[in-house]
């Protein structure tokens, strides 16, 4: 069979703040018919650029891409009668209920009249929307919008689907669904599907990958073919008396070491081809460590492919510096009782109790709309509690005296720093925001560049940084006063896996220095860098602890070693029963 | 504090400044507007075109032609031969006025009686239309003087001798110029003020500036600040173009003005602040900002006079900061006007100001979800 | 189901297209606000707030020897509904008065007034205007001139005097006999105020669907960018229509504007103007393709130039020709001038056509920029 989309030597540039950026460069492939190819790269990498190319939105620099032997380019209104395409953020009329948005596309895809009946009743009933046809779309779920985004994009079956990292933000159980639709149109309607994401571990789950990575086809083939390079190099370390996160900051930049990161109970270490595991343990001077093979995953293959052999950087080196006075008096940092927020007649925060103790490191881990944003806005006193109450350094933030906000640091969600301002100007203001001295600002100032590897861009707008540039800065901001407390609100999403490593290097070094940090999140695997953490849902805690003891909730015969996933896909699935 | 406000104020700057996208914004288009707006707004008639339908045709009937035809307002686009002529040029106003005299127009006046003179005018824009016949009646007021003149007929026993204060020769633009100052100073003032707030908390930046140690009242001081400084700028660059180019005399007080203009700033910012603090969303600001500025500036007495209003709407301008500046404006400009007259115009404003600059200092803090 | 001729079934799309449109308008209540709540709260509070006819005008009396003749005169004032007359003791106050504001005038007869008025070089009656607002100051004047001219004549009638008067204007004023400003604002508001919502309607909708996301979705369907246009054209010129037919019927019934051309001739250029003003908002959406720019440009663009440009208030003759010039390019001077004929001229084909035709093509300038700039690609 001939290939249903075939690249060949695809360039494309777009210049943004005076800059030319290359997005893809010579980027040649074919995708099979008949089965799931997934684009995996960290944002950036060209992946929407790519799609955008093959739905003929845009036109290509150089080379050429065919879809379903059409010119793509070319005979652009011909490719997009014949594909579906799901962009990033499908465009669902958040203001038309779910049938008017089937509707409004039927009629746009021609689906003639006498057939809708049927096709809805189809993609009602695949993505378990059924119940929900008078809902308007902007009251679904994350995952219920995407897969509304998935049936309207099926209403007419197309014989080639792109899915433009159909799961960003969408919640394990609302994925697993996702991907059980996907796996249904291959299996029993032959449809080819080309599938970007910047999950590694949705990779697996494709029967072939294409591994972009700044605008370079790294890799690609079969996902076991790139774990299958890894296999005798990945290993799971344990060293008693030792924590983890130290453990693993000793072994992460030594010589022959690709990947050491924490997963709960234990480090996962990643070898170089060469280097011999127990040699590598005795360097890091932690050689009495218990060694134990770990079946490879397609993420070792990705970070061995992006690292190569040179060594991992040396993030948080200097973290000490940046470090709180500290305060007398040990007991909990954070206090949170039965704190209840409502917006109209909707509990965001159903009754959430947890604390946090000095120089901890406590991850509150759930999906969007699980109620993390409005939890941590009420800590930080952006946001009053409806009920309850909690208690941040012994202060309620929202009455405290500015003071008290002297010593916390915040970093949002969305990076939040003055786009028109260069880097330096950014982190002047917030020191002086902080009322520091001019002595201490410079002294502060000189510190962040070179901690943060900033010197750089230091004059550059900081809107036209790249996103991981952004995270670093956002985080030097909330940094140059030395708090004592870090808020962390979705700190790393949206941000490529080797950024996300130096990103814990940081946290985990600022933890050591006695700093107590409070972090966000959505991705399952960084609940395992935490030291403890609150699986939240529906606005309420269903579980805290440490990593491994909420894991083991889902331990059970047929899975003996349950991953965070696991464990949360169970506790959410029994709180529903 | 200082420190934390001057901060604050610098970033704006800096934030305003630094995209000369936006630094053109704020500077070219009130200048253009400024030079368009002062040529465009005023109700002086430069040119008049009219008709003559002349049926006497005498040496009087010419003489009087001939006096419109001298005035500098009057242009003539057509002589007409038929009454039939007149509806058509009017209706496609082609002329705004036609003078018709009648057929024993000479002959009349010369026996001593009263010769009647048919005025048509277009009434379809009446203040034009109005303005026009004062115009004819002047002509005609002075051709029956020089006429009792030059006959030795006896006058009027009682004559108007009418003076104008302040504008001897009703310069309609001396009005409108210092008016046209305060409107730009407020458009400018709303575009930099009441997309601030919205902007920073669709960005996130709000919040970040929430968690630092900076009181509500401090964020709004270095809000404020900026966009008074701007346009405080801004409205003496105007009022140096006004007097160096429109040559609108300047005569009263510059503290008094100014004193005027910072409290119209004040209000101005207020109402900027109270609009951004009060959106959610860019969109809403400017829609609020629309809400605001499109009435403030039509109920000003900009155009038309506040005295012209009816009461409930006159009720309503007294929440208007502009209309008070634009009082002070042309009193100080025209009338010389000092401290002494001027403390009815400044004080509302000041509790405008102090009312919505608390409002929004408040919500910065009450509503932000 | 194979994929058909991409080009087939526009009629389904486009139909698909608008019902969305719909959904959207009911749904979000802004815009209905924008298109009927919005006309109906600007037109009746301009309508009523905008007036160039200075009624009631305060004027300050001073008499320096009150007699019966000073009084006769200024009874003729007091009884005219244009003045609002306060007598005054002296110049000193009358002076003091003019100057806070609280009299836009001063009717100031001397000593002798009496005895001057007897003599045959007659009496000066001295009249002080505040010339800041030149143009009330005018008006003002002019009723002061009427009230002194029926006043002589009276006066000389009741003794018998002859009054020379060698010509007497007789004015007819057109269209409009009572010269009420209203008649002329209240149309020329309504092209104002479409301006307004045609612009805030449009300006923003573009730049939305670039902002959520939806217009890549779009793209991709086999909906041409000429069919996603016309259904927003159709459905916010649906809605434009609503909010142009409540200012008309207001113009009409609540400020009782005589309507003297044909309804369907305003409908057709109302039509005309409000494609135009739909044209230029969806040009300033699609240019900036950003909500923020696009609502600046719409504040700077839409309603000073129209309140100031469009001949509304300010007579464009009198404009240096440069400014003239400059006119040509506001959609509003052409509207206004149009309605301001048919309301009170009539049919009057020679304003209505040209100006219709001026209307057609800035019409055809947006919807080409917009159609032009708005390909179906990303870049």
């Amino acid at each position: 069979m001939s290939p249903v989309l075939e690249a060949r030597d695809l360039a494309r540039a777009f210049t943004a703040g005076g800059r030319s950026i290359q997005a893809l460069n010579g980027v040649s492939f074919t995708i099979q018919p008949g089965r799931v190819t997934g684009l995996i790269g960290p944002d950036g990498a060209g992946k929407t650029t790519l799609m955008r190319l093959a739905a003929g939105l845009l036109v290509p620099d150089a080379g050429s891409i065919r879809v379903l032997d059409l010119d793509a380019t070319r005979d652009s209104l011909a490719v997009q009668a014949a594909l579906g395409y799901m962009p990033q953020r499908f465009g669902l009329y958040e203001d038309l209920s779910v049938q008017e948005n089937l509707d409004l596309y039927a009629d746009l895809q021609g689906v003639p009249r006498s057939q809708r009946a049927k096709r809805y009743a189809e993609l009602m009933h695949m993505t378990g929307l059924a119940p929900f046809t008078r809902r308007l779309a902007g009251r679904l779920s994350g995952g219920m919008k995407q897969k509304l985004g998935l049936a309207c994009t099926l209403v007419r079956a197309p014989r080639l689907l792109l899915l433009d990292e159909p799961t960003v933000g969408v919640d394990p159980v609302s994925r697993r669904e996702l991907w059980a639709i996907v796996d249904r149109l291959v299996r029993s309607e032959g449809m080819s599907v080309l599938l970007s994401t910047a999950y590694l571990d949705e990779a697996e789950r494709c029967s072939a990958v294409i591994l972009l990575h700044e605008g370079r086809v790294l890799d690609q083939g079969p996902p076991t073919a790139m774990s299958g390079r890894m296999a005798g190099r990945t290993w799971a370390v344990t060293r008693t008396g030792q924590r983890n996160r130290d453990l693993q900051a000793a072994l992460d930049g030594q010589p022959g070491v690709v990947d050491a990161l924490v997963q709960g109970e234990h480090v996962r270490l990643v070898t170089a081809v060469d280097a011999d595991a127990a040699r590598v343990l005795n360097q890091a001077g932690v050689a009495e460590a218990t060694l134990r093979p770990l079946p490879p995953r397609f993420e070792d293959g990705f970070i061995d492919l992006l690292r190569g052999h040179g060594p991992a950087g040396s993030a948080g080196r200097n973290m000490d510096a940046a470090a709180g006075a500290g305060h007398a008096g040990d007991g909990p940092v954070i206090r949170v009782d039965g704190l209840r927020r409502r917006f109209g007649d909707f509990w965001a925060v159903d009754g959430v109790s947890f604390q946090v103790q000095r120089g901890e490191i406590f991850g509150l881990l759930g999906a969007n709309g699980a109620g993390k944003s409005t939890t941590f806005r009420m800590l930080c006193g952006l946001l009053p509690a409806s009920a309850g109450s909690l208690q941040v350094a012994g202060l309620d933030l929202r009455h405290a005296a500015s003071t008290a906000r002297g010593r916390i640091g915040y970093m949002s969600q969305k990076f939040s720093l003055y786009g028109n301002l260069s880097v330096a100007q950014n982190l002047i203001f917030f020191s002086s925001a902080y009322g520091l001295g001019r002595h201490a600002q410079q002294e502060r100032l000189a510190w962040a560049l070179a901690e943060f590897e900033l010197t750089a861009q230091a004059d550059q707008l900081s809107a036209d940084l790249s996103l991981g540039y952004k995270q670093r800065l956002a985080m030097a901001c909330a940094l140059m006063h030395r708090p004592e407390i870090l808020f962390l609100d979705e700190p790393t999403s949206g941000v490529d896996p080797l950024a996300r490593r130096e990103f814990w290097q940081r946290i985990n070094a600022l933890a050591r220095a006695g700093v107590t940090v409070l972090v966000t999140t959505h991705f399952m695997e960084e609940a395992e860098y935490c030291d403890r953490l609150a699986i939240m849902a529906a606005g309420r805690i269903l579980a805290t602890g440490e990593p491994g003891t909420i894991k083991l909730l889902a331990r059970s015969a047929e899975n003996p070693e349950p991953s965070m996933e696991d464990a949360f896909i169970h506790l959410v699935e029994g709180e529903a029963t | 504090m200082w420190q934390r406000i001057l901060a604050l104020v610098r970033k704006e700057f800096l934030a305003l400044f630094k995209d000369p996208k936006s630094r053109m914004t704020l500077i070219v288009p009130p200048m253009i507007q400024l030079l368009v707006f002062g040529y465009a707004a005023t109700f002086d008639l430069k040119h008049i075109p009219y008709a003559i339908y002349d049926e006497d045709r005498s040496a009087v009937s010419r003489d009087l032609e001939a006096a419109f035809a001298g005035a500098p307002a009057f242009h003539q686009v057509a002589a007409l031969s038929a009454e039939g002529e007149i509806a058509p040029l009017v209706d496609a106003r082609r002329v705004l006025v036609v003078v018709h005299i009648g057929p024993r127009f000479a002959a009349k006046l010369l026996s001593g009686r009263t010769a009647p003179l048919q005025v048509i005018v277009d009434g379809r824009n009446s203040n034009t239309a109005m303005a026009a016949l004062g115009y004819v009646r002047d002509m005609v007021d002075r051709f029956n003087r020089d006429w009792i003149a030059a006959h030795g007929l006896q006058g009027p026993p009682a004559a108007l001798v009418t003076r104008a204060w302040f504008n001897p020769n009703l310069e309609s633009r001396w009005f409108f110029i210092p008016g046209i100052v305060g409107m730009l100073t407020l458009v400018v003032t709303m575009l930099v003020t009441a997309l601030t707030v919205a902007r920073e908390r669709e960005q996130g930046t709000f919040d970040q500036l929430l968690v630092t140690p900076m009181r509500p009242g401090e964020i709004l001081l270095g809000k404020a600040l900026p966009g008074f400084l701007i346009g405080i700028v801004q409205a003496t660059v105007i009022l140096l173009i006004a007097t160096l180019w429109f040559h609108v005399p300047l005569l009263g007080s510059l503290p008094a003005l100014y004193c005027g203009l910072a409290l119209f700033l004040l209000s101005g910012v207020g109402a900027g602040l109270l609009i951004s603090s009060l959106a959610v969303t860019q969109q809403q600001g400017l829609l609020g900002a629309f809400l605001f500025m499109v009435p403030a500036v039509i109920l000003s007495g900009f155009a038309t006079p506040i005295a012209n209003m009816p009461e409930a709407v006159q009720f309503i301008t007294l929440i208007d900061p502009l209309r008070y500046f634009l009082v002070i404006l042309r009193k100080v400009f025209l009338e010389g006007a000092g401290f002494d007259v001027l403390t009815d115009q400044l004080w509302p404003m000041a509790v405008i100001g102090v009312v919505t600059l608390g409002l929004a200092s408040w919500l910065f803090r009450h509503r932000m979800y | 189901m194979n994929p058909s001729d991409p080009r087939g079934g526009a009629g389904m799309r486009l139909a698909g297209l608008v019902r969305k449109e719909f959904l959207q308008i009911v749904r979000d209540p802004s815009s209905i606000a924008i298109a009927f709540v919005m006309p109906i709260f600007l037109l009746v509070l301009f309508g009523y707030g905008v007036s160039l006819d200075a009624d009631h005008v305060p004027v300050a009396l001073v008499a320096e020897s009150p007699s019966a003749d000073t009084a006769d005169f200024f009874a003729s004032l007091e009884a005219s509904h244009y003045f609002a007359p306060i007598r005054m003791n002296g110049m000193a106050e009358a002076d003091a008065a003019l100057r806070q504001g609280r009299v836009s005038a001063i009717v100031h007869l001397r000593e002798n007034f009496a005895e001057r008025l007897r003599r045959p070089d007659g009496a000066p009656i001295q009249v002080i205007v505040n010339g800041v607002d030149a143009n009330t100051a005018r008006l003002a004047q002019g009723y002061v001139t009427g009230a002194w001219g029926a006043w002589l004549t009276r006066w000389a009638g009741q003794r018998g005097m002859d009054l020379n008067t060698p010509v007497r204007l007789e004015q007819r004023v057109w269209f409009n006999s009572e010269l009420r400003s209203r008649n002329y604002l209240v149309p020329g508001l309504v092209a104002i105020i479409m301006t307004l919502i045609g612009a805030l309607l449009t300006a923003l909708v573009m730049a939305r669907e670039w902002e959520r996301g939806t217009m890549e979705a779009l793209l991709v369907t086999p909906a041409t960018m000429s069919e996603i246009l016309l259904g927003k054209l159709f459905a916010y010129f649906i809605l434009g229509t609503g909010g142009m037919l409540l200012t008309v019927g207001l113009a009409v019934g609540l400020f009782e504007v005589p309507l003297r051309g044909s309804f369907w001739v305003l409908w057709v250029c109302a039509s005309l103007f409000l494609l135009a003003a739909l044209g230029m908002g969806l040009t300033i959406s699609t240019l900036a393709r950003n909500q923020f720019v696009a609502g600046q440009i719409a504040i700077i663009a839409t309603f000073l130039p129209a309140f100031l440009l469009s001949g509304f208030i300010f007579d464009i003759d009198s404009m240096p020709p440069g400014v003239q010039v400059v006119t040509h390019a506001i959609v509003a001077r052409y509207f206004v001038a149009i309605v301001q004929t048919l309301f009170l001229a009539g049919d009057v084909w020679s304003v209505v056509l040209p100006n219709a035709l001026a209307l057609v093509l800035m019409a055809a300038l947006f919807l080409g920029i917009t159609w032009r700039k708005s390909r179906k690609r990303l870049d």
